[in-house]
Parts: structure tokens; C-alpha cells; sequence
């Protein structure tokens, strides 16, 4: 026991620069990220200003049954998930296979610049992407009606941006113009590790350019896949509040209001009152979310023996 | 290189001409349709307002003119909030740096007391949070409802972006570079100072890109948090004129012309806007694979 408290003074002594290197990020990350854990408990409390956080009553689980027992449980869950899994399903694949079609091009200028070009919709900010489709979607000054009115001599288009059924695509196919040059970066970089003696070996055997894509390039990348596979599945459960709040009109409120757009204006929008609901809801969105990240995880690790979990 | 061979010793089979050719096109096609928007807002931007309202721009600007950035430049709420973005891109990366920097250096060095348990400390919280109402608490008790400092504070760390350095530092500087400094006499403070921060040049440039487009990206915080309109950054004021469509009273006679010159002002104002993260873009695009690739490197 004595040895070990000597080893640990003299272990101390010697990265103690070090620890004052922590200091900053430690003190940070205890105050903006543990702290407000801990103030989470007003979910099972009625939060008043005078009692503040540590002083409200408890009040058990009232605010999720109040949640649970509400239409928009079933509505915020639906909508989440729903706009969640249409994203995941057109937007995993598509950054694959244009990096596997990039991976084909031959001239490489003609690369570079369809890279250069595929990127930049990446760093435009989601008020400018919404604000973009809002006029590039007008039926009178917008490209979409310009465009309408050459094909079919003049005659001004249907409004379909503020249409409820038209908001998920919308939603889905915009974020695909964003990010799928910049999705696809990733697998680029796995498929320029391929060795070019794959590909020889292969040519030799008489396999054409579709038959490497299917048996070099595509098993190379396939840790990487099955990698972001589980990340993205970790948070079927969120759907971003910025593009979404951004993009929610009066008319498709019943599809868009996802369960971070109904924390918002619950915790945040009506003042004190809101605060103990707002929370509830929010902490019930982050467990789920957590639970389905360890889930997920846990049955990768299982299949494949321990080598491709996240942590 | 097989790129080589497939051009030069063999020909093409009739399929691979195919694959090539469809895949080619699919990928001109898209690249189309990435390009052909941010044209056709550059195009409305400099055309007069009544083309833009009559829908004649459709590819390139119809009848020139500078009308819509003249109307930018003169509103005075979009100059207010380029200046306070700028404010809060400079100061909240500089912060970030030191910050990120400072972490992630005593994470990457081998046998330091305690890196696991930091770490853990770390990363549990890009997993699980408090939520925004626990978080509009504490701010609203720091005091940073209202201030600028909200801008800069509680988004001093981001995780990822340290994980991301600690990576790098891990991975890229030899650990005898650290043993030759330790017996030469050289301190922790010195070797961060004199080998490590000169030996990351390229991670530092990638991260200050991530954070410096998050800031001058960001409207959310300022959204909650910012009543006060003169600390308004531009998301938020952009926010007003192209998603809400509040506009000021412009310096026009009549409403109509006022209308017209609202839809203009919007393009010039979605480039004015977006203009200075694309002059950077062609400076760190070199890093762009090599900052992606660190942070899938799990940790």
C-alpha cells in the first residue's frame, strides 16, 4: 500500500504539467456538460424559480406520463422517426456509391473538379440552405417556376415548398445535395488504400472493371461502412432541430414537429412553466438514443467477435 | 498502377466502356445539379430586380446590375451582424485552439496518470447531455443570457475536434522525438510549445476550419439566448429576411418596388453571406482527407 502511494506521488511529479494542461478542458467540461446532467432532475420535479434546481418538489413521473399520455408522443415519435430512417436509407448508400463511381473516373482533372465542386454545399449554413430552397422553390421568382413556365408556355406553377406532404422529401433530398460530396471523402479515402496488385491479380484473372468494383473495392471499404453503419443507426432517434425548426411552417407542423423542435418550444417557449416538461422530454429522447448507441454496438461486437465495436 | 495498365496494355472490354460511360454521366449529372443552383442565385444576385421578379434569370444574370448588393450594403441590421459574426467566429476559434490544443496534448502522451479516466469524462458526453432546458438553465445563472460571451463559452470544446488532435499528436509525432526532448532536459510546457504544436500544422489547420465555419454557421444559441438585436449575428439576421421574410423599409418609393428589391436583396445577400467560408475553402482543401481520416480512426 506504501509502495503504491510513493509510486503515484512520484507518478504525480512527474506529469504535473500535464494535469495543468487539463485544468481548462476538465473545469469546461464538468460545468457545461456534467453540471446540466445533474439539473436534469427537474424532470421529476415542478421547477419553480424560488426552489430553482435543487429546491422544486419532486414530483415523480408526472411530466412523462403527462408526455406519454399526450397526442404528441405518438405524433413527435413518428415524425422523428419517420424523417430518421428515410434519411438513413437514401442518405448511407448514395455517399458509397459516388465514391466508388469517383473511384472509377479516369481523368483526374475531371475528378478534382467534380470533388471541388460536390463539397461546397457542406460548409453553406442550414439557414442559408433553407433560405435557398424557400426562393429557389417560388413558383414566381424562384427557379423552380421559371423553369415550370418555359416547359408548359406561361403557366405559373403549384406552390409545393409549403405543401405538408412535399416537406420530408424536401427535407431528405436537400440534405442529400449538402452532403453527399463531402459524405463520400471518407470512403474515398478507404478505396485509395486498396493495393494496385488486387487489381492487377484480378485483371489477370480476366475480371472486368464492374467485377473489381464488386469483389477489390467494395470488401476494402466495408469496415468503414459497417463503422458509420452503427453510428448513424445510434441516432435513429434524433432528427436535427436546426433544419427542421427552420423549415416548419403552419402548414406541415403535423410531419415536421419532431421531439427536438416539441423540446424547444415546450421547455423553452412558455416561460417557467415549461421547464420541468421540456426536460422530461428532452431526457427521454436522450436515453433512448443512448440505449439504441449501446444496443447497436453491443450486437456488432457480438457478430463480429469483438473487432468492429465502436467502444 | 492498374490505371495505368487498364489504359495502356489492355483495351477496354465493351462492359467496362459502359460502366465507365454510365458511371461518368451519374456523376456529371449530379454535379449539375450541385452547381446549377448556387449559379443560378449567383446569376439573380447581379441581375436588376425586376428580371429576378418576372422570373427571366435562368441561367446567366439578365440585365446587370449591382442594384441587390448596393441594397446589402446598405442595410444597416446586415452589417451590424456581419460585424458581430466576425466578432464571434475570430475570438470563438481562437478560444477553441487554446482550449482544444490543450487537452488534447497531455491525452496523447504516453503514460500520462489518469488518461483513461479523462478520457472517459470526455467522450461520455458526446453520447449522453443534460438537454436544453438543464443548459438554458446554467447559462441563464451564469449570466450569459443577453451577452455576447454566450457565443463563445459554452461551445468552447468540442469533443470530436479534440479526439480528433489528440489522434493526430498521437499518431503523427514519433514518441523518440519525446524521449531524445526528455533527456536533453526538456519540460512538458517545452516540448508542447517547441515539438508538438510546430509538428501539427495540418490538424490544427483542419480543426480551426471545423470550428470556424460552426461559429460562422451557428444561429441557435443566438437565437435563445440573444434578445438584445445589436448582438445579433448574421445567421440570425438572415434568418429574418430569408425564412421569415421580414424586411426593413428600403430605401425605395413605392411598395411594389419595395417587394421587387426584397427578392433580390436575398441573393445577394445568400452570397454575401457565404462568400468568406469559400474563400477559405481552397486553402484547407488539401487537408480535407487527411482531417476526415483521423477522426474515423477510432479512439
Amino acid at each position: 500500500m506504501h509502495v503504491k502511494k510513493h509510486a503515484f506521488v512520484k507518478n504525480f511529479k512527474r506529469c504535473w504539467q500535464l494535469h495543468l494542461f487539463m485544468l481548462l478542458g476538465v473545469a469546461y467540461i464538468l460545468i457545461f456538460a456534467y453540471y446540466p446532467m445533474a439539473g436534469v432532475q427537474i424532470a421529476f420535479k415542478d421547477y419553480t424559480p424560488a426552489g430553482g434546481i435543487w429546491g422544486s418538489p419532486w414530483v415523480g413521473l408526472k411530466h412523462f406520463n403527462k408526455y406519454f399520455n399526450s397526442m404528441y408522443f405518438e405524433r413527435t415519435v413518428f415524425n422523428t422517426l419517420r424523417i430518421s430512417i428515410y434519411s438513413i436509407v437514401v442518405g448511407f448508400p448514395l455517399p458509397i456509391i459516388f465514391a466508388l463511381m469517383l473511384n472509377l473516373m479516369r481523368n483526374q482533372k475531371l475528378k478534382k473538379f467534380i470533388q471541388t465542386v460536390t463539397y461546397i454545399p457542406h460548409f453553406i449554413s442550414v439557414v442559408v440552405l433553407v433560405g435557398m430552397m424557400m426562393q429557389l422553390f417560388s413558383p414566381v421568382v424562384g427557379l423552380y417556376g421559371s423553369l415550370y413556365r418555359i416547359f408548359t408556355d406561361g403557366v405559373y406553377p403549384p406552390d409545393i415548398y409549403s405543401k405538408s406532404h412535399a416537406f420530408i422529401h424536401i427535407y431528405v433530398w436537400s440534405g442529400v445535395w449538402q452532403e453527399l460530396g463531402w459524405g463520400s471523402i471518407i470512403y474515398l479515402a478507404a478505396l485509395s488504400g486498396v493495393s494496385p496488385e488486387l487489381h492487377e491479380a484480378a485483371m489477370i484473372d480476366g475480371a472486368s472493371r464492374w467485377k473489381r468494383v464488386w469483389h477489390v473495392d467494395l470488401p476494402a471499404i466495408l469496415p468503414t461502412v459497417a463503422i458509420m453503419l452503427i453510428m448513424r443507426s445510434g441516432s435513429v432517434m434524433s432528427v436535427g432541430f436546426e433544419k427542421t425548426y427552420l423549415m416548419q411552417n403552419g402548414m406541415n407542423l403535423s410531419v415536421s414537429e419532431v421531439i427536438t423542435t416539441y423540446v424547444y418550444k415546450q421547455g423553452l417557449g412558455k416561460g417557467v412553466r415549461g421547464f420541468s416538461f421540456g426536460s422530461a422530454v428532452g431526457l427521454f429522447n436522450s436515453v433512448v438514443n443512448f440505449a439504441m448507441l449501446v444496443l447497436v454496438n453491443t450486437v456488432t461486437k457480438k457478430l463480429s467477435d469483438g473487432n468492429s465495436g465502436l467502444f | 498502377m492498374a490505371k495505368n495498365i487498364s489504359r495502356n496494355a489492355i483495351k477496354d472490354s465493351k462492359s467496362d466502356k459502359v460502366l465507365y460511360f454510365v458511371s461518368g454521366t451519374l456523376l456529371l449529372l449530379f454535379t449539375i445539379t450541385v452547381i446549377y443552383p448556387l449559379i443560378y442565385i449567383v446569376s439573380c444576385s447581379f441581375s436588376s430586380a425586376h428580371a429576378v421578379n418576372s422570373g427571366r434569370v435562368v441561367l446567366l444574370p439578365v440585365d446587370f446590375s449591382l442594384t441587390g448588393y448596393e441594397a446589402v450594403f446598405n442595410y444597416k441590421r446586415v452589417l451590424t451582424g456581419y460585424g458581430n459574426t466576425i466578432f464571434y467566429t475570430v475570438f470563438g476559434t481562437v478560444l477553441n485552439l487554446i482550449i482544444t490544443l490543450m487537452t488534447a496534448y497531455p491525452l496523447a502522451m504516453p503514460g500520462f496518470q489518469f488518461k483513461k479516466g479523462y478520457s472517459f469524462l470526455f467522450t461520455f458526453t458526446m453520447f449522453f447531455s443534460g438537454g436544453l432546458v438543464p443548459a438554458y438553465l446554467l447559462n441563464s445563472s451564469l449570466g450569459l443570457v443577453n451577452s455576447p460571451w454566450v457565443m463563445l463559452i459554452p461551445g468552447m470544446l468540442s469533443v470530436y475536434n479534440m479526439i480528433v488532435t489528440r489522434t493526430f499528436i498521437q499518431n503523427s509525432i514519433p514518441v523518440e522525438l519525446l524521449e531524445a526532448s526528455q533527456i536533453d532536459g526538456c519540460s512538458w510546457f517545452g516540448y508542447f510549445f517547441k515539438i508538438v504544436l510546430p509538428l501539427s500544422k495540418a490538424v490544427i489547420a483542419v480543426i480551426t476550419l471545423y470550428y470556424a465555419v460552426g461559429h460562422w454557421n451557428a444561429y441557435f444559441n443566438a437565437m435563445i439566448y440573444l434578445n438584445d438585436r445589436h448582438l445579433h449575428p448574421l445567421q440570425l439576421v438572415l434568418r429574418e429576411i430569408l425564412v421569415e421574410n421580414s424586411i426593413e423599409a428600403l430605401d425605395v418609393a413605392t411598395e411594389d418596388a419595395q417587394a421587387s428589391l426584397a427578392e433580390l436583396l436575398k441573393y445577394a445577400l445568400i452570397i454575401v453571406s457565404t462568400v468568406p467560408i469559400l474563400c477559405v475553402y481552397p486553402f484547407v482543401q488539401k487537408y480535407f482527407m487527411k482531417g476526415v481520416m483521423i477522426g474515423s480512426v477510432k479512439g
